[in-house]
């Protein structure tokens, strides 16, 4: 807990930007201080001395798993579109897009 | 004839001709339509299409077929399960109306063995809770108490099993969804060992803790369910190629000359009636020829704080496709990047966007290494305690909760005490193992209490062995307490 | 380059692969196709949908590793985490801190090595359309996507910042691009997007001078514009630089039809992907034995092709500039194996690569396609003589559009039947006749009078006779 900077208010609305995610005033003050909590929580493993640890991101070791080059089912053009909240000349549609793709 | 109520003796007598599929189906209908208004199991009913596959099983078996293991069994779908041109909704807003084009690989296998399919459960937004209460759909209400919550986040599929809306649920488990519920709601809820059951077309939370297993009435029941939905499917990558489980066979053969071990760091923080109960589970497991130990793994204690950040950091991402783009909710605005917010704004409830942010946190620039990264870490310290204790036991015995079900509203306002209904449960998704909840008597307060069975992995026979002494046990203990009233 | 000023460039190549299907999914993996039929739940990033690896994306990874003197190491997929309605998932999977190819080199035709950093597997993204008059993203009232081209495999080889010309850098792509359709990994078709370049450019005064701050330009779809948007990059820099400006790192987009860069975002506003294990995907850990067949499947390069079609120059003799382009043209549109078949069937040399480089090289697609066995009968009966090189040329015009044939039967058609001996002695000794005095100049030594017999010949036979053979039947009456 010492070491892990506290949580702040500016934090939190940095990461609702990153998530695409607006907060009310309200909400901010509120998801600040819980936020708070868990993450002083998670202190203890911020804290513990792991360098030696190899980090585990799978439970069970598995590699090279592989699917052969074949051509597999695509699904029904209406389908997909019936599900979609806006649609144009077979494509999804949407507002305009302000910048570039990264 | 009374049909039996349990999933193999249901499927039995309507194999062989003494139960119809559709007056079993109409039977739970029924049970449906008079008390899921109180309790809300169910997000949706597939009324219909249950009926439909209930004759199918019924004309195949008068022809002479066979319709499969789980023939007319009805079973109840938690609605994060992918099934085709019926609306899935993770009961959250920003699904809603979605109707997947495919079935999840669970749901074909189910239907391939015979099982009907009566509805989609209500469950914590996207699997986020513990008591069912984070659902966009209101909550699911505990049948024991109905003041009280279920559990969660498969809540709505153990009150389902509980109250006898169906046999047979599946749910979903990552950090305890279902077995937290189970223990609350008084069933047997099973997670299988990470990779044994398809994960595709079950929309993902947490992808490397995620589990699809059975909610049941019976241990064999949940064994026989794990037989039909578990085997590998090349459609999930992490799904392990190997035959599928043969579990329930093997029910039977006791065990004499295990070691069980009474895992401590559980036995810590729980209620003291809880703790009773534990202590005589394992009594139970001697009787029957075990050998008892205390063990120690003091890892796990990390579990919790390590499963906060993992969880949430997986979140994050596998939670960004709902932008409002190509299904789901939309809410417009001017611009690409308001519509995505506004959606995503109005469409998550408070402890989505609450594990958004906080997995959104623990992975961004500057705090990665701090959280993210140290947690998987912790995740190797977790099996490797673990291991040292399978050297010398073969299962581990503990709770699976801390306490008995809590009443509705208790902890929404404190999102940490209600992570820590998980803190016995969290460990073996880490690890990947397998784990069940039996329910074991009740506590003080008079609801079911439910203790947890742990294995290393891929060691489900044994641990599905030794839930079955302790599900006997808890029988003869239930007559014993009420003075062998009930039976 | 402005008198002084050095230039460092390195080059991000984004490379489709040739595969049947999609990377994570069995989709098509297909140009052109209508919108949106290309599409499954796992492209489109439908809820509950998960990725499963391609075998063969991953072996053309590794084919292009191998060609790229890489070191193929074992690797895993990150996710790279954005919003943009063209990324299905709102996340890419893509290769990030263990590429599966690392450490390599490119050497260039004049010899000179390029590093190679890494080459790594990730995703394509889907297609956005701009609906709105200028059919751009800005100003646009809004836009539509098309998922088909979502989850396609790409190769990204990234160059170690080693080019320092524009010219070398557009010879850099020029020899990748032919690379990578050698591996058999890639169509190498820059117009249809299957390579796109992002160019990292920065100047320094002198090269002793630590780098420059960089940027990175987008959106370089030809050789051509690699080049001029190097061009015009560094000029903005030391224009800046001169004027006592700082040079901020950025990412710049080309306007190929304004001809200069336009800032994206500057490093500021740089995203932050928060990269983490895909955990849907396992790692990926080829043995040596799969390494091995995948290197033993792989052709010859162009760099090999190009020594062997100068190699058998050199044995010929035959080295001069002209013939060395010739050389790169053929190899570089994957003609080689023409001259090679040609030479070895006893066409001389020059012929042969003449005829490749100059002729068959004009329909490139319809060369690859051309029965080898029928070009080298064609260029026997020019080298012989039976045809003069103008009708050789018509009659492998035919060849080409026809996808083969009979050279003879093609040339009998035309009516380019070669004269026969006997009507040239004819026709030759007409000709001494008419010009006695020429004859004699000749008989005396006078070898260039040959012209005047041989223009003679010509006109009496519109073109039909060879020269060569008049010349034969000159020496041979001469004695």
């Amino acid at each position: 807990m010492v070491d892990t900077p506290r949580l702040t208010r500016e934090d939190v609305a940095h990461v609702a930007g990153l998530a695409r995610l607006h907060l009310s005033d309200e909400e901010l003050d509120l998801f600040t201080g819980q936020l708070a909590v868990v993450l002083d929580h998670a202190a203890d493993v911020a804290l513990l001395d792991l360098a030696d640890v190899p980090p585990t991101a799978h439970a069970m070791a598995v590699i090279n798993v592989l699917r052969p080059d074949i051509p597999g089912q695509t699904v029904d053009r209406e389908e997909v579109l019936a599900a979609a909240p806006s649609v144009e000349d077979h494509r999804f549609r949407v507002p305009r897009i302000l910048g570039e793709a990264p | 004839m009374t049909p039996p109520r349990s999933a193999l003796g249901l499927a039995a007598a309507i194999r062989n001709g003494e139960a119809s599929a559709v007056e079993v189906l109409d039977d739970y209908l029924a049970a449906i339509d008079a008390h899921d208004g109180e309790i809300h199991a169910f997000n949706l009913v597939t009324r219909d299409a249950a009926r439909a596959q209930a004759t199918i099983v019924d004309q195949l078996v008068a022809s002479g077929g066979d319709p499969g293991l789980l023939a007319g069994v009805p079973v109840a779908l938690k609605d994060n399960l992918c099934t085709r041109g019926v609306p899935t909704t993770c009961s959250s807003r920003i699904l809603d109306g979605w109707r997947p084009p495919y079935d999840a690989t669970v749901v074909t296998r189910l239907g391939e063995a015979g099982a009907v399919m009566v509805g989609k459960t209500n469950m914590d937004e996207f699997a986020m809770g513990s008591s069912t209460e984070n659902s966009a759909f209101g909550p699911t209400r505990n049948p024991h108490d109905t003041s009280r919550v279920p559990g969660g986040s498969s809540g709505g599929s153990a009150a389902a099993v509980a109250v006898g809306f169906a046999p047979v649920a599946l749910g979903t488990d990552t950090g305890g969804s279902i077995r937290q519920p189970a223990a609350l709601c008084g069933v047997v809820g099973m997670k299988p060992t990470y990779g044994t059951v398809s994960r595709y077309g079950l929309v993902a939370f947490a992808s490397s803790l995620d589990q699809i297993g059975p909610l049941t009435t019976t241990v064999a029941d949940a064994a026989l369910v794990f037989d039909v939905i578990g085997g590998h499917d090349p459609a999930d990558s992490t799904c392990l190629d190997r035959p599928a489980p043969r579990v329930l066979s093997a029910l039977d053969e006791g065990i004499q000359g295990m070691t069980v071990g009474v895992l401590t760091e559980f036995l810590e923080g729980a209620d003291a009636d809880v703790v009773a109960r534990t202590r005589q589970a394992a009594e139970a497991c001697a009787a029957a020829g075990a050998r008892l130990e205390e063990i120690s793994v003091p890892e796990v204690r990390l579990g919790l704080s390590a499963y906060y950040l993992i969880a949430p950091a997986e979140a994050s991402s596998n939670l960004a496709r709902y932008d409002g783009v190509r299904f789901g909710l939309r809410v417009d605005a001017e611009d690409t990047m308001a519509m995505n917010t506004a959606t995503r704004s109005a469409g998550f409830g408070a402890e989505v966007k609450r594990r958004i942010m906080l997995g959104t946190y623990a992975l961004s620039a500057g705090y990665m290494d701090a959280y993210y990264s140290q947690a998987l870490r912790v995740r190797t310290k977790i099996i490797e305690g673990f291991e040292r204790a399978y050297r010398r036991c073969d299962v581990l015995l503990g709770p699976t909760t801390p306490s008995t079900a809590f009443p509705i509203g208790a902890k929404v306002g404190d999102p940490m005490t209600m992570y820590l209904s998980d803190v016995c449960t969290i460990p073996s998704n880490l690890a990947g193992h397998p784990a069940i909840s039996i329910p074991f008597g009740r506590g003080d307060d008079g609801l079911p209490v439910g203790v947890q069975l742990l294995a290393p992995a891929l060691a489900e026979s044994t641990l599905l062995r030794a839930a079955a002494v302790i599900e006997a046990a808890a029988v003869i203990e239930a007559a014993a307490s009420t003075g062998g009233g009930r039976t | 380059m402005t008198d002084g000023w050095v230039m460092v460039i390195g080059l991000e190549v984004h490379c489709e692969l040739k595969t049947t299907t999609k990377l994570f999914c069995g989709c098509p993996n297909m140009f052109g196709n209508e919108p949106n039929t290309n599409v499954c739940p796992v492209c489109l990033g439908l809820p509950g949908s998960l990725p499963v690896l391609n075998q063969k994306a991953v072996e053309m990874a590794m084919a292009i590793g191998t060609a790229l003197n890489c070191e193929i190491r074992p690797s895993t997929f990150h996710r790279k985490n954005y919003f943009y309605p063209d990324q299905a998932k709102d996340y890419q999977i893509s290769q990030y801190d263990e590429p599966i190819n690392v450490d390599g080199w490119l050497e260039l035709p004049d010899g000179f090595r390029v590093g190679i950093e890494r080459a790594h597997m990730e995703e394509d993204t889907g297609k956005t359309t701009h609906a709105g008059v200028t059919g751009r993203i800005h100003g646009a009232d809004y836009s539509l996507v098309d998922y088909n081209r979502s989850g396609v495999p790409l190769v990204e080889i990234v160059s170690c910042p080693d080019l320092r010309t524009s010219a070398q850098a557009r010879a850099y792509v020029t020899e990748l691009r032919s690379v990578l359709v050698a591996t058999g990994a890639s169509d190498g078709k820059m117009e249809e997007g299957s390579m796109r370049v992002d160019a990292n450019v920065s100047v320094r005064r002198s090269a002793d001078d630590p780098f420059g701050t960089r940027c990175e330009i987008k959106n370089l779809n030809s050789v051509r514009s690699v080049g001029r948007a190097i061009d015009y990059e560094a000029g903005r820099q030391i224009a800046l630089i001169e004027s006592g400006e700082q040079i901020m790192q950025q990412t710049r987009h080309w306007d190929e039809d304004a001809s200069r860069t336009v800032m994206l975002r500057s490093k500021e506003d740089a995203y932050d992907y928060r990269y983490f294990l895909e955990p849907d995907l396992v790692p990926l850990v080829p043995d040596s034995d799969w390494k091995e067949a995948v290197a033993d499947a792989l052709g010859m390069m162009p760099a090999q092709r190009r020594a062997r079609l100068a190699d058998l120059l050199r044995d010929a003799g035959n080295v001069t500039d002209a013939r060395t382009e010739q050389v790169a043209t053929v190899v570089d549109l994957g003609l080689d194996d023409l001259v090679v078949e040609a030479i070895a069937g006893g066409i001389p040399t020059a012929l042969a690569l003449a005829r490749t480089a100059n002729e068959a090289a004009a329909d490139p697609e319809a060369a690859r396609q051309l029965d080898p066995g029928s070009f080298v009968t064609l260029l026997s009966m020019e080298a012989a003589g039976t045809l003069s090189s103008t009708q050789a040329k018509t009659v492998l015009a035919e060849l080409l559009a026809a996808g083969g044939g009979d050279p003879s039967a093609i040339a009998r058609e035309k009516g380019f039947e070669a004269m026969s001996d006997n009507l040239l002695s004819v026709t030759v000794a007409h000709a001494i006749e008419g010009n006695p005095d020429e004859w004699a100049r000749y008989c005396a030594g006078e070898d260039k009078l040959a012209q005047v017999f041989i223009g003679q010949v010509m006109k009496s036979t519109r073109g039909q006779a060879n020269g060569k053979a008049v010349v034969a039947e000159l020496q041979r009456l001469r004695g």
